[in-house]
């Protein structure tokens, strides 16, 4: 048997070198196939890593509030912050609400870090300077154009302090913020100024917080975060994380339906060529069977082939798919593309799949090859 | 003397053996068309038979049910036993592979196999391939000095010779040969021939269906086909073969 094993491998690979020009045009075809698949699943996997960066100027995706009926206190924070992998925390941002007037209008205050509001809230867009000297803060751009204040101009606050003492501030507005938000109602100042203010030190409301992750690992950490700091939940914001996968659920549907189109073309593309080949090889066929092969021989002598052609392409393709997604990431993304390498088999064999589905139909038409026709001389 | 010899052990084979072909009062239809009416013929083991015929009159269809690759609609065929009128698709690859040995007018060798390959796939359907066996093949057709050629590094009569080799390197029960020098010039007919004539003083049973009267004459029998009829049955002299 393993004699007749190398005899079949012997004839198969003869018939496919003696037909070179219509084996390369099924292998080319193959081979962008399979470079496609490869190419499309390695950024579809690596899409989510690629895009956490842009995702991140959506805002933040996690909030930190007190359990309680209390503010937050900020050294709890620091500890929750500890929990966030290293390199995926982009920031944390503190907010602290207090209620103000300016000439005898009620106005929302709010405390807190500029530098880091800068990396949590890249949307934020700031007509005029940030504030970076004691007593400066940016007005929303709503309460700017209602009170029709400008950057430059002073304004007296006055409100109650932690001891419910009054409190009064001159304020100097340095710009307006414009986030399409309910940050456009806020006036902004550093939290430093508003813990002078009302007399208290290291509490906030609310602690905003970015981090390059999915879901499943964002309600990892929010659970160990409010095992590990009680006084404090960690709440997902479910708009930025739902927006995030649909950007990503349609850039791969996008991906994976460019595939299948691909991979759809590339059986064609096989079942032609196979089926030329079989309608050329009638006589060698009809020979064979007149000669007693049976049925499930020439089949399986045409899926042999097929199988070769889907492994050879489907290697071809695996390598020129990879040097794809590297292009695309580089052109795209400005980085390399982190290589899957458990991707270049399974590519593989979904191309000796495919290949073989597209033998399917060619080889039904050369088991109904009649063996009679070579003694008509056809 | 040769001569005597061949005949007494012609005759030896025809007491000793019974008809391996035997076919009772077979039609073939082709929707409206009727190819073959009503033949009946039978073949002994060892035997030479040649059909003859027009164009048109039925050889190709009388070939095609004799070699298992067709059915007739009504009658018989016993080949060696087996009635093959009634058997599967199947069955009747099985009893091509081991019982005939085929002989094409246009050898119908594969063109990207070497001589001997092409004689070892015969052996590759039937049961394992053999290279020695093979090669014995064709040094019994003269060819052995030929064994890595390729069909298009062959004459014609090589061809053939190669496509005999392949006949019989299964040991068939029928060699069914269809035109076997209708390509070829006269000197590798005489070749061909000769072969016929050592397989047949071998004991090899042979059907050559044949449209020249010269290449039938080599035959016992010519089996005259007319419109799908059996026109006459004609035994030919000892001195021809």
């Amino acid at each position: 048997m393993k004699k007749n094993t190398s005899f079949m491998i012997k004839m198969l690979c003869c018939s496919l070198v003696r037909r070179r020009s219509r084996m390369a045009a099924a292998l080319l075809g193959i081979a962008i196939g399979a470079a496609v698949l490869l190419g499309m699943v390695t950024l579809c996997y690596d899409i989510p890593k690629q895009m956490s960066k842009e995702f991140r100027s959506y805002g933040a995706n996690m909030v930190l509030v007190s359990s309680g009926r209390e503010s937050m206190n900020l050294d709890d924070a620091a500890k929750a912050v500890r929990h966030f992998p290293e390199g995926a925390l982009v920031g944390m941002t503190p907010f602290r609400y207090i209620p103000v007037r300016h000439n005898m209008l009620p106005y929302t205050a709010v405390g807190t870090d500029f530098d880091a509001v800068k990396k949590t809230s890249p949307y934020w867009r700031v007509s005029g300077e940030w504030p970076a000297k004691e007593n400066e803060a940016l007005v929303g751009a709503d309460i700017a154009e209602y009170a029709r204040i400008s950057p430059g101009r002073t304004l007296a606050i006055d409100g109650r302090n932690s001891k419910h003492a009054k409190f009064e501030a001159n304020i100097t507005i340095t710009g307006i913020v414009k986030t399409g938000g309910v940050e456009d109602g806020f006036i902004f100042m550093r939290l430093p100024d508003m813990e002078a203010m009302t007399e208290e030190k290291g509490l906030a409301d609310v602690a905003e917080i970015s981090c390059s992750a999915g879901e499943k690992e964002l309600q990892d950490i929010a659970a160990v975060v409010r095992t590990d700091v009680p006084s404090l939940e960690a709440r997902l914001v479910k708009r930025v994380i739902q927006s995030e996968a649909a950007v990503l659920g349609k850039l791969e549907m996008l991906l994976y339906l460019v595939t299948l189109v691909v991979l759809v073309l590339t059986m064609i593309c096989v079942a032609t060529t196979m089926m030329t080949v079989i309608m050329e090889r009638r006589r060698e066929i009809g020979l064979k069977k007149a000669l007693g092969a049976e049925d499930r021989r020439i089949a399986k002598e045409f899926f042999a082939e097929g199988v070769i052609l889907g492994l050879v392409g489907g290697l071809c393709g695996a390598i020129c798919g990879l040097l794809f997604a590297q292009f695309v990431s580089a052109s795209v993304f400005d980085r390399s593309v982190a290589v899957e390498f458990y991707l270049i088999p399974a590519a593989i064999a979904v191309s000796v799949l495919v290949t073989v589905a597209a033998c399917l139909l060619p080889v039904r038409r050369a088991v109904e090859i009649e063996p009679a026709l070579v003694l008509r001389g056809e | 003397m040769a001569l005597v010899v061949y005949n007494l052990k012609v005759e030896m084979l025809r007491e000793v053996f019974v008809n391996i072909l035997e076919i009772q009062d077979i039609s073939k239809i082709y929707g409206t068309v009727n190819a073959l009416r009503n033949i009946t013929l039978s073949v002994q083991q060892g035997e030479w038979a040649a059909i003859m015929g027009p164009s048109g009159s039925g050889k190709t269809t009388m070939m095609n049910i004799i070699g298992c690759m067709d059915k007739p609609t009504s009658g018989s065929v016993i080949l060696d036993g087996d009635d093959i009128s009634r058997l599967s698709s199947e069955e009747l690859t099985g009893i091509r592979r081991d019982k005939i040995g085929l002989v094409f007018q246009q050898f119908h060798l594969v063109p990207y196999l070497t001589a001997l390959e092409n004689v070892m796939v015969a052996q590759y359907y039937h049961s394992i391939i053999d290279k020695e066996e093979a090669l014995q093949s064709l040094e019994r057709v003269g060819l052995q000095d030929r064994a890595e050629h390729l069909p298009r590094q062959l004459s014609g009569g090589e061809q053939q010779r190669v496509c005999i080799a392949r006949a019989l390197i299964n040991h068939p029960k029928l060699i069914l040969a269809d035109e076997p020098t209708g390509n070829l010039d006269e000197a590798n007919e005489g070749i061909v021939m000769d072969l016929f004539r050592q397989l047949h003083c071998g004991g090899s049973t042979i059907v050559m269906v044949t449209h020249d009267p010269g290449v039938a004459a080599h035959a016992e029998r010519t089996v005259v086909l007319e419109h799908g009829r059996l026109a006459r049955i004609t035994s030919n002299p000892a001195k021809d073969f």
